[in-house]
């Protein structure tokens, strides 16, 4: 165990990748002599040198479409983007290239890419900086969607995730960068399981990325009031682990899914639909979700919370499953 | 045209289930017929019909639960058509509480089907239960899992006289099967008894009062503690004392079958203790609420059934018990003491016990054991 924050774990990973295979390299918008937007890469230009640690110009369809092309190349490349919102500027490389050529090369072509990015609300970024759009991604044959919430797992993912022959996208919230704890080097990381993080008898709150810690708060205040919220850490956005996930609901018989990202058509709706059609009859209560308002993420403070979940929000809804 | 209301079938019963229809519309029905049985709080019921006529509709189903008084069915009175009369309206369901504003989901609209989790209707069919009869506590007032649960421990099962047919059915079956019993029998002589009993009830409000049984069974109580192999269970090939003198009382039940609790600790319990105790078992045992101990705990059954008029009852011993003491009825019938003709009260004490764990000669002396004590009234 070490004491460690959620930034210096990815950087230990970046570092860990870039020392354990020469193919790989880290690319980006400010990632060299800034240090990376969220100060992750910081150090790295100096220990790995610009071959390896490369800014970008602010072009996202420029340098993500690069990196698709060196990971056909044969290079394991490690793409940067600043915040997911931006990351729309590549979404055509990225879904119709990066995910679609083995299909269409009838497996000749494989795309060993990573790309991060930041995803979230709560730091007052505003409506262009803020959005959650990981649950769009995560609709897209073809990509691999993983979320890291814990200091293993920012640490962890990133490795597997190079050795995988396919596009991944790995999402950091960015109000976990500071989160600070004990890091258990000992932890093996998958990139394919749910984990459930607090076990529980009463209902199951399922979460991700930022939103597990306040599931985790809301267990623990639950917990206070008689109620035994397990907490289930989706960890990996598609494919979905539906397994682990119904074996829990099947267990407590009550789902409550909290998404920061917006409620109509989301990652929360098709997690409850895949509830209900394989575990309806274990169901005692009917799914429920705390979403984030259907609004631009407000620049305002006060709005801002009020706009995403909650602890309160979420202990209210649990409560609201047990009647 | 008759409106058949649902009786009240007791003063403590404000609604009752419907478990059976015993007619179909177009029969004919005669006054003093048995229409439907249903379950009260307590037992199912048959209930009788106190008109003739002809069955024109059945306004409820089997499983719906509707306070006194409510029409459960429409008759024709003689020269009455299904032409000339207005049909009447079949019973709603009872209105399912208004919902809760919830938390995270928006109003429903007006409930068409009662509220049921998916877990709690799987769950109520497994057991028997009718989810549509419970009020819920889930989330919207929704029937849930817990709910169906605790519905099932309270209540019977439905077809519970079915269910204890068969239990009976199960357990003499059992017995007849592998115990070899062999059977004793006794007429103990009960004046003193009686005289003591007469004594202390003289002056006593009738709840206060003693009744003979209570004596009988602290007699064999006593008697257990000297002959310990007939107080216990034949379990895996052996004998095994029970830890306690734990007398089954058979109960019969209103609506047929009985059932045998256990009264605890009879040998140590001064005689009004037991009778309070009595009392109380019984009256639960006909409504259904014994704990489960009471029902697992009985070391020997006594079964007591003078007061039907039979002189002599030799029972069927219940596993894995060893032994069962019958009693008959307690009558004066001619007695022959010091040589002299006189009338004496007395009653057969019958020994049902299991041959694997006791001898006829041991049975024997118990049961002039239980004579002995008999005869003493005043120090049991």
């Amino acid at each position: 165990m070490s004491r460690t924050t959620y930034r210096e774990a990815l950087r230990q990973g970046l570092r860990e990748a870039l020392a354990r295979d020469p193919r790989v390299f880290l690319m980006g918008e400010d990632v060299g002599r800034y240090g990376g937007t969220y100060a992750v890469s910081k150090g790295l230009l100096e220990e790995f040198g610009e071959q390896r640690i490369r800014d970008t110009p602010l072009s996202e369809l420029a340098f993500v479409a690069a990196g698709i092309g060196a990971a056909l190349g044969g290079l394991r490349p490690i793409v940067e983007v600043m915040t997911v919102n931006f990351s729309l500027l590549a979404l055509d490389p990225l879904m119709n290239t990066a995910a679609t050529l083995r299909h269409m090369s009838g497996g000749q072509f494989s795309v060993p890419l990573v790309v991060r990015m930041a995803t979230g609300a709560g730091r007052q970024l505003a409506a262009q900086h803020s959005h959650s759009l990981e649950g769009w991604y995560a609709h897209i044959p073809g990509l691999r969607i993983l979320a890291p919430a814990t200091l293993e797992d920012a640490r962890g993912m990133l490795w597997p995730a190079l050795q995988d022959p396919d596009p991944m996208l790995l999402f950091e919230h960015g109000a976990l960068y500071n989160l600070e704890g004990e890091l258990d080097e000992r932890e093996v990381v998958d990139i394919h399981s749910a984990r459930v993080r607090r076990a529980g008898t009463d209902l199951t709150l399922i979460a991700y990325g930022g939103t597990l810690g306040k599931a985790l708060s809301a267990a623990e205040q639950l917990a206070g009031e008689g109620i035994s919220a397990e907490v289930l850490d989706l960890r990996v956005l598609r494919p979905l682990d539906d397994a682990t996930i119904l074996a829990s609901v099947r267990r407590t018989r009550r789902a409550l899914v909290v998404d920061e990202g917006w409620r109509s058509g989301s990652l929360s709706a098709e997690i409850i639909a895949r509830i209900v059609e394989q575990a309806f009859y274990d169901l005692d209560a009917p799914p429920a979700r705390v979403c984030s308002l259907e609004v631009p993420i407000p620049y305002a403070k006060h709005l801002e919370e009020a706009a995403l979940p909650q602890v309160p929000g979420i202990v209210a809804a649990a409560k609201g499953l047990l009647g | 045209m008759i409106e058949f209301k649902l009786p009240s079938l007791g003063a403590d019963m404000d609604e009752g289930t419907l478990l059976e229809w015993r007619i179909a519309p177009g029969e004919a029905v005669r006054r003093g017929q048995v229409v439907a049985v249903v379950d009260t709080a307590k037992a199912a019921v048959d209930v009788e019909c106190w008109q003739d006529g002809t069955v024109l509709d059945l306004l409820i189903q089997p499983g719906d639960k509707v306070p006194v008084g409510t029409p459960i069915a429409a008759l024709l009175e003689a020269g009455e058509t299904s032409e000339t009369v207005q049909r009447p309206a079949r019973v709603a369901k009872p209105a399912q509480p208004a919902p809760a504003p919830g938390t995270t989901t928006s109003a429903a609209p007006p409930a068409s089907r009662a509220r049921i989790s998916p877990a709690a209707r799987k769950r109520a069919a497994e057991l028997g239960v009718d989810a549509g009869t419970l009020s819920g506590t889930g989330p919207q007032g929704a029937v849930s899992l817990a709910d169906v649960e605790a519905a099932a421990k309270s209540a019977a099962p439905l077809d519970r006289q079915a269910a204890m047919r068969q239990a009976i059915a199960a357990a003499m079956s059992r017995s007849k099967r592998e115990i070899p019993h062999y059977y004793l029998g006794e007429t103990i002589p009960l004046g003193a008894a009686m005289a003591w009993l007469s004594a202390h009830n003289a002056g006593l409000p009738p709840e206060q009062r003693l009744l003979p049984g209570v004596l009988l069974l602290k007699a064999v109580a006593l008697a257990l503690r000297d002959y310990p192999q007939l107080n216990g269970y034949w379990q895996d090939g052996a004998f095994r004392a029970a830890p306690g003198i734990h007398l089954g009382v058979a109960v019969a039940l209103r609506q047929g079958g009985l059932i045998a609790p256990a009264l605890h600790d009879v040998a140590d319990k001064p005689l009004e203790q037991l009778m309070a105790e009595l009392g109380d078992l019984v009256q639960r045992a006909r409504s259904y609420s014994l704990r489960s101990s009471e029902l697992s705990d009985a070391s020997l059954t006594v079964t007591q059934l003078g007061d039907q008029g039979v002189d002599s009852v030799f029972g069927v011993i219940y596993p894995p018990q060893v032994a069962l003491v019958g009693v008959g009825r307690i009558a004066e019938r001619p007695w022959v003491e010091e040589g002299r003709l006189c009338v004496m009260p007395s009653a057969q004490f019958s020994l049902a016990a299991d041959h694997r764990a006791s001898d006829g000669h041991y049975g024997a002396r118990f049961l002039g054991e239980v004579r002995r004590l008999l005869q003493t009234p005043d120090r049991l």
